[in-house]
């Protein structure tokens, strides 16, 4: 949906999630570690968390968490583990990681 | 007479039921009560014979010689009727001790009775005949799939060992390069198999095997979301191989990636239990109960998730970490893992041994 490219590619790096899972979590958690503080929309507390989860599927994505690094779909937990494992998550958010 | 009567009914008792040890035990000793009991009376009889007899001899000796003869049997039967109280008191103790024997023997009759029944469902469920819902007994498909998962996991690791031995003989006999990728393939492949059985066994029931308990005690130390740790793997295996500087970099590099990719995993683990611990908390509301219980459940249904995501993540440390050796280092590495992790399972058996040395 039009809604979701306008938010991810307006930012470098967009996480939809939901408060209950864990998995979720633990992304948001080795994004931060990887020095990125990604914008993250719990689509199951956020007001138009319904349309988000109606419209992810079209994306391409069918499960949270949902990672898009700079508009594009980069997928759930199992693609960042294995770009990361692979060492090619890293370069992906050279432009997003800060400096401290 | 008495005595022959008695040695009768002791043998006999005796020959019914010998083949049980503390039955024949406890009926040695009912004999023995009969022999005691004729000595009484023969002692009596005795004693009586000797009172007449010394009545009629008391006009021919002095009266104090016939007390002291007197008083003799009449020790030995106080005596005997002191042994006979102990004797008897014995024998209630030992009967107590074979009863309580046979109260615990039934009950563990009755539960093996119980197991036999539901392993006969479960190899009747493996062979397809029976569906879980037919099965007699609640959480009939979980036992089912855990006994399942128990055998296969123990056929896992036979022929994990089997692999590990052929890497080995194919490595020393110089194999050629493409033949021998073809076994580290096959023993990745093998891996992957696990994976897959520990993810049917997680949808089964994911606490038993989060649990470890499938686990030998020395890998149950090394736990980490049902499983082994990739980075401690790593850091076991990369100093067996001789690498190329380049290979050493991506190989340092990688073990990095696997600590935050674990890190990452724990912290999920740690929000779960926190939020599974608030679940369970808050089942004080009135009416509220039933409804935080979905909550908790629903929590499981999470770990279920995170453990086969920690499946994925030790999948892909160890195709990752083949993928930047030559066959000869990979097949070393896949050797040196396997025999790792069979030192663990030995260490193990030898532990649980200890406690059989002879002092």
């Amino acid at each position: 949906m039009e809604k979701i490219q306008a938010l991810t590619s307006q930012n470098g790096v967009v996480i939809f999630t939901k408060s209950t899972c864990c998995l979720c979590y633990a992304v948001t958690i080795l994004f931060q570690e990887l020095r990125v503080n990604p914008i993250v929309y719990e689509i199951d507390q956020h007001p138009e968390g319904r349309e988000m989860e109606k419209s992810l599927p079209k994306q391409g994505c069918n499960t949270v968490p949902a990672v898009f690094i700079g508009g594009k779909l980069v997928g759930s937990t199992n693609e960042v583990m294995s770009l990361h494992l692979s060492g090619s998550l890293i370069p992906l958010l050279k432009p997003y990681q800060s400096l401290s | 007479m008495n005595s022959s009567s008695t040695q009768y009914l002791n043998s006999k008792r005796m020959e019914v039921y010998e083949p049980m040890n503390p039955f024949s035990m406890w009926g040695d000793f009912k004999g023995n009560i009969y022999q005691d009991a004729a000595m009484i009376i023969e002692v009596d009889a005795k004693l009586e014979n000797q009172l007449s007899e010394d009545n009629s001899h008391t006009t021919h000796g002095p009266s104090n010689q016939c007390d002291q003869e007197a008083s003799k049997p009449v020790d030995k039967v106080l005596r005997r009727l002191a042994q006979n109280r102990e004797a008897a008191r014995k024998s209630r103790l030992r009967k107590k001790a074979y009863v309580q024997q046979l109260e615990a023997s039934r009950l563990k009759l009755l539960h093996l009775e119980q197991e036999l029944e539901q392993t006969k469902a479960q190899c009747a469920l493996m062979r397809g005949g029976v569906n879980a819902s037919q099965l007699g007994f609640p959480g009939a498909a979980t036992h089912a799939g855990i006994a399942a998962f128990e055998i296969e996991y123990e056929q896992w690791v036979d022929l994990q060992n089997k692999k590990t031995n052929n890497l080995k003989t194919a490595l020393n006999s110089g194999m050629d390069d493409t033949e021998l990728d073809r076994l580290v393939q096959d023993a990745l492949n093998h891996y992957a198999n696990l994976f897959n059985i520990k993810a049917t066994v997680a949808k089964a029931d994911v606490c038993y095997l989060i649990s470890g308990v499938w686990k030998t005690s020395i890998e149950r130390l090394f736990l980490w979301i049902g499983g082994f740790r990739p980075s401690e793997l790593l850091k076991v295996l990369v100093p067996q191989l001789q690498l190329l500087d380049h290979q050493s970099h991506d190989l340092y590099n990688l073990i990095q990636a696997c600590q935050q990719a674990e890190d990452s995993l724990s912290q999920g683990m740690e929000k779960l239990q926190q939020t599974l611990a608030e679940a369970v908390a808050c089942g004080q509301a009135l009416g509220g109960g039933c409804y935080e219980m979905r909550n908790a459940m629903d929590k499981l249904e999470e770990l279920v998730r995170l453990v086969i995501q920690a499946d994925y993540v030790r999948h892909e440390t160890l195709q990752q970490t083949l993928r930047n050796l030559t066959p000869r280092q990979a097949a070393q590495g896949l050797i040196s893992l396997g025999e790792y992790l069979q030192r663990l399972r030995d260490l193990s058996s030898t532990w649980a041994m200890r406690l059989c040395e002879p002092a």
